[in-house]
């Protein structure tokens, strides 16, 4: 009779202990989920905020944002031409990108024999795994030479006269400018949209494309009016997100820049972007407004950059959601 | 065993020994690395010197960052005053006008007070321009853009340059004035000496200032420029000793001292010193930076001359072992 | 022509279109990594590991403290933050999946993947160097480890999602709580996963170069004290190639080299692992050649 109620006993014991180490694992994996997911990124944006705060109360915001003024002499700063250069190597760089990446995505679901589709995209893959300072240095070392040398007179001979697009190719052409960074931010960008694309286009139930081809479609018609308008929320967010990725790169555009504080006035002039400035200048501003200017561009760019990535991720899921019902 | 062997010297060397850590002056870049190595050499002692330019050298002293800041252009004794420093010369070098222009390979143009200012205002942009062509009457000068290049961080050269331009260019004095940093009128910027030299180096028809032994290493000209009495003059230790003979080093001014634009029929008009700054607060910190000065002062002399740079004369290191007695940095 | 074949050929122009961004973008790969492989190779040599850097001019020298430094910090980051991620995404995958409020926070955690790294080398900054008053190769490490905690939380959260919902669910019916089921159930089928997502967030964090501006900085001295400001590969190259020496430059390509054959080598690595049945064709030929039997 004892020896049951002592078995009982150590056993209501022995559970005891396996909730207690079940609530304590929880708690503990819980606060690191916590941490990561969103203790870490507020802190992060707080910290941002509040190295800025010098320079938000003496420039404000609409101020900041709309001049071109950066002199760490006279301790004035607007951020206009970070801003501007960001946003424009950005876009140009997505520009060339996106058809590239769609293309990519579509030669790997719908053209390639079975045998080439894991080369490809492998290969894609590796582009992505290259650390961007290799890029920065490639392209100091290699391509600008060859853009100031022979692509850009080349592109300045042809089109320089003409009415409009002229205008975009004055300039000395050094090769360290607006055109050589975008293009190679757009290489960069290439193999993450590739796969959004691709793993998008995955994503078409094949019962759709099979009905279209049954009709008589040619693969390039199916592709066109079935596949892309059902996943274009898909490719939208896949363009967003790579933008979002484009936004923050530092290394590449931080050699081939050409770190001039202005807005340059055609692709062939230097030019600065907000993670140029941080990178050249955090560790010479000499004075705290200096160093809180920096860090207000800095929050800025947090704040677009978690913001596009945000809406990026909402429309991806949304594709998501499509396929799933 | 070769692995053994490779192991062992990879994590050899880092022996418990006293390191002094500096920033600053891209311009004392080279011999304060040269310095560095050979006090390292001969003492065991490690400076870690990092060239991020004058005005992160004059930021990180006064944060009290590293041990000791380098910069080209000399803190007033006021701002030494104000940041608890102290503030001591180390060495003499000279800021030359350099360019690459391939038509021109490693020909030595003659530049004038007004050409300089002219080009780094914008105003003469190519290097045909009849000005230069007059100032150069044997050289064919080709027809093609000049790129200016300048600094983009805080830099001492900088300091030295725009100060030469403000005494002899009145209109460069009024629109930008002389500093670490200044607002350019145009050209490109580039980070340290280093970088200016390496713009130039891979630009054709670029032109910039930098340090002569940058020029100097990378194998490019420097140009003759006109000096206060009207000479073209070359930049060597002769006209750069000319230049600091009349020189007042006075201890009581924390040695500040500016170098441009100083009379004599020889002097090379761009030259100016190195200035180290050292806490005075922090008596521990400032002695590790006097105990490598003093050795630098005793045994680095011929290190500097390898280089190009002049080393400080007799009577201002002596002044300068005062000076640190004086304020208890002595080592 | 009739408007069938015009169709039919326009479609096969434009996957001819496809075809060339295809090669567009391998034609990218390959130039560059030709280039690193001919420039790097080149200049390749055992003194850039053993020697320390010389005076700027001075020909010579190598990147000891560059390497070493690199090392230790990359080695240090991931000890700190993969604990930390792994936990993280084990909550994500086995407690949180019912809570709207945790699978949003997964969701910003996904975006923090993708956050400028440089932020992170400034956020660290302001906490772990400026009030202790100078660089120091800690703060390089844990701008790392934070950059790293993301990208194993997501990581971990995929792979234990893969683990099949009946492997638990028998675990349960004998009786087992769930800590019990994580640790010898899920965790053991997650593990080749999880051990390809921690390999490649080395590969990610061993490349980069802005979080380590402004913390570890750099070194021309070997040390292997965190307190000192320490050197590192990509930082090296960044000074190296804005430099105007034409040893500078050769030291980078060399250096670039190494780092990205070795970024490289763990990636394939991690893919190795993640597609094994990709060697089965491979093991079965071996063993048909060398005759063994039970292939």
């Amino acid at each position: 009779m004892e020896n049951v109620a002592e078995a009982q006993k150590s056993l209501r014991r022995i559970k005891a202990r396996g909730e207690l180490l079940e609530r304590f694992l929880k708690l503990s994996l819980g606060f690191w989920a916590l941490f990561v997911g969103l203790l870490f990124p507020i802190l992060a944006g707080l910290i941002l905020l509040y190295e800025a705060r010098l320079a938000i109360e003496e420039f404000g915001f609409i101020h900041f944002l709309t001049h071109t003024n950066w002199d760490p002499v006279q301790e004035d700063f607007g951020a206009l031409t970070m801003i501007f250069g960001t946003v424009v190597s950005t876009l140009l760089s997505m520009l060339i990108a996106a058809p590239v990446a769609i293309g990519i995505a579509i030669f790997i679901t719908e053209l390639a024999p079975s045998w080439l589709k894991p080369i490809v995209s492998t290969a894609v893959e590796l582009l992505a795994a290259i650390p961007s300072i290799i890029y920065g240095l490639w392209g100091f070392f290699i391509l600008a030479p060859i853009m100031a040398t022979k692509v850009e007179p080349w592109l300045q001979d042809k089109l320089g006269d003409v009415p409009l697009i002229g205008k975009l190719f004055q300039g000395a052409p050094t090769g360290v400018d607006v055109l050589t960074t975008s293009l190679v931010l757009s290489i960069m960008i290439i193999p993450f949209m590739a796969a959004v694309v691709r793993d998008a286009f995955n994503m078409v139930p094949p019962i759709m494309k099979e009905s279209a081809y049954g009709l008589g479609a040619t693969k390039w018609e199916v592709i066109r009016q079935v596949v892309i308008p059902y996943t274009a929320s898909g490719i939208a967010g896949g363009l967003i997100l790579s933008a979002g990725r484009a936004l923050g790169e530092t290394m590449a555009v931080t050699f081939l820049a050409g770190n001039r504080p202005e807005i340059p006035k055609s692709l062939l002039e230097p030019f600065t972007t907000i993670t140029v400035a941080l990178a050249n200048q955090f560790t010479e501003a000499d004075t705290d407004v200096y160093l809180s200017a920096l860090y207000y561009v800095g929050l800025l760019l947090y704040l677009v950059s978690f913001t596009m990535l945000g809406v990026a991720k909402f429309m991806v899921l949304r594709l998501e959601k499509r396929w799933k019902t | 065993m070769k692995k053994v062997l490779l192991a062992t010297a990879v994590f050899s060397g880092a022996v418990l020994a006293l390191e002094v850590t500096g920033a600053g002056s891209t311009f004392v870049y080279p011999i304060m690395s040269k310095w560095a190595f050979e006090y390292n050499k001969e003492t065991g002692h490690k400076v870690n010197y990092q060239s991020i330019g004058s005005g992160g050298g004059i930021r990180q002293a006064i944060n009290r960052t590293v041990d000791y800041g380098a910069t080209d252009g000399p803190l007033t004794p006021e701002d030494v005053e104000k940041h608890k420093l102290l503030q001591f010369p180390v060495v003499i070098g000279a800021v030359v006008v350099t360019y690459n222009v391939p038509e021109l390979g490693r020909t030595v143009l003659n530049m004038d007070q007004k050409a300089v200012c002219d080009i780094y205002m914008g105003k003469i942009t190519r290097w045909n321009d009849p000005y230069l062509q007059q100032l150069n009457p044997n050289v064919k000068l080709p027809d093609r853009t000049i790129v200016v290049v300048h600094r983009s961080d805080g830099s001492g050269t900088t300091w030295i340059f725009t100060n030469w331009l403000s005494k002899v260019c009145p209109e460069w004095k009024e629109k930008v004035g002389f500093g670490t940093s200044v607002k350019w009128p145009t050209g490109v910027g580039a980070k340290g000496n280093e970088g200016v030299t390496n713009y130039v180096r891979r630009s054709q028809g670029g032109i910039g200032y930098v340090e002569y032994i940058y020029a100097k290493q990378n194998n490019l000209p420097a140009a003759r420029i006109k000096n206060r009495e009207g000479n073209f003059v070359e930049p060597n230790v002769r006209t750069m000793q000319e230049a600091a003979r009349n020189a007042r080093w006075d201890k009581s001014k924390h040695f500040y001292e500016v170098l441009t634009d100083q009379p004599g029929k020889d002097a090379y008009p761009i030259t100016g010193a190195v200035f180290v700054l050292i806490p005075k607060d922090q008596p521990e910190r400032a002695k590790k930076a006097t105990t490598f000065f003093k050795w630098v002062f005793e045994k680095g002399d011929k290190y500097a001359q390898e280089l190009d740079y002049i080393p400080m004369p007799e009577n201002v290191k002596k002044l300068a072992l005062e000076y640190w007695k004086e304020h208890g940095v002595a080592p | 022509m009739s408007r069938k074949t015009r169709r039919k050929l326009f479609s096969n122009f434009m996957l001819f279109l496809s075809f060339l961004t295809a090669a567009y973008g391998i034609f990218w790969l390959f130039w560059i990594l030709g280039s690193l492989i001919v420039n790097g190779f080149r200049y390749l040599s055992p003194e850039l590991v053993y020697l320390d850097p010389t005076p700027p001019g001075e020909e010579g020298g190598g990147l000891r403290p560059a390497f070493v430094g690199h090392l230790i910090i990359t080695s240090l980051a991931t000890i700190m933050g993969v604990p930390v991620g792994i936990m993280a995404g084990i909550y994500f995958a086995e407690y949180g999946r019912d809570s709207k409020f945790f699978m949003t926070i997964r969701q910003i955690t996904d975006i923090m993947v993708s956050t400028p790294s440089i932020l992170m080398g400034a956020v660290v900054y302001a906490v772990l160097v400026k009030p202790v008053g100078h660089f120091n190769g800690f703060s390089g490490a844990v701008a790392l480890a934070l950059l790293m905690l993301p990208v194993i939380a997501i990581t971990t959260d995929e792979m234990l999602k893969l683990v099949p919902r009946e492997m638990r669910e028998a675990a349960y019916a004998l009786g087992a709580y769930k800590w019990q089921v994580i640790k010898n159930v899920v965790m053991r089928a997650a593990k080749v996963g999880i051990l390809t997502g921690v390999i490649l967030g080395v590969a990610r964090i061993a490349g980069e170069t802005a979080p380590l501006l402004f913390t570890s900085f750099n070194n021309h001295v070997l040390t292997f004290d965190l307190r000192d400001p320490m050197a590192s590969l990509t930082v090296t190259m960044f000074n190296y190639v804005m430099g105007p020496y034409h040893y500078w430059h050769q030291q980078s390509w060399a250096a670039a080299f190494i780092l990205t054959m070795g970024v490289l080598l763990l990636s394939i690595i991690a893919r190795v692992l993640l597609h094994r049945n990709l060697l089965e064709p491979l093991f079965y030929i071996v063993r048909s050649i060398t005759g063994k039997k039970g292939g």
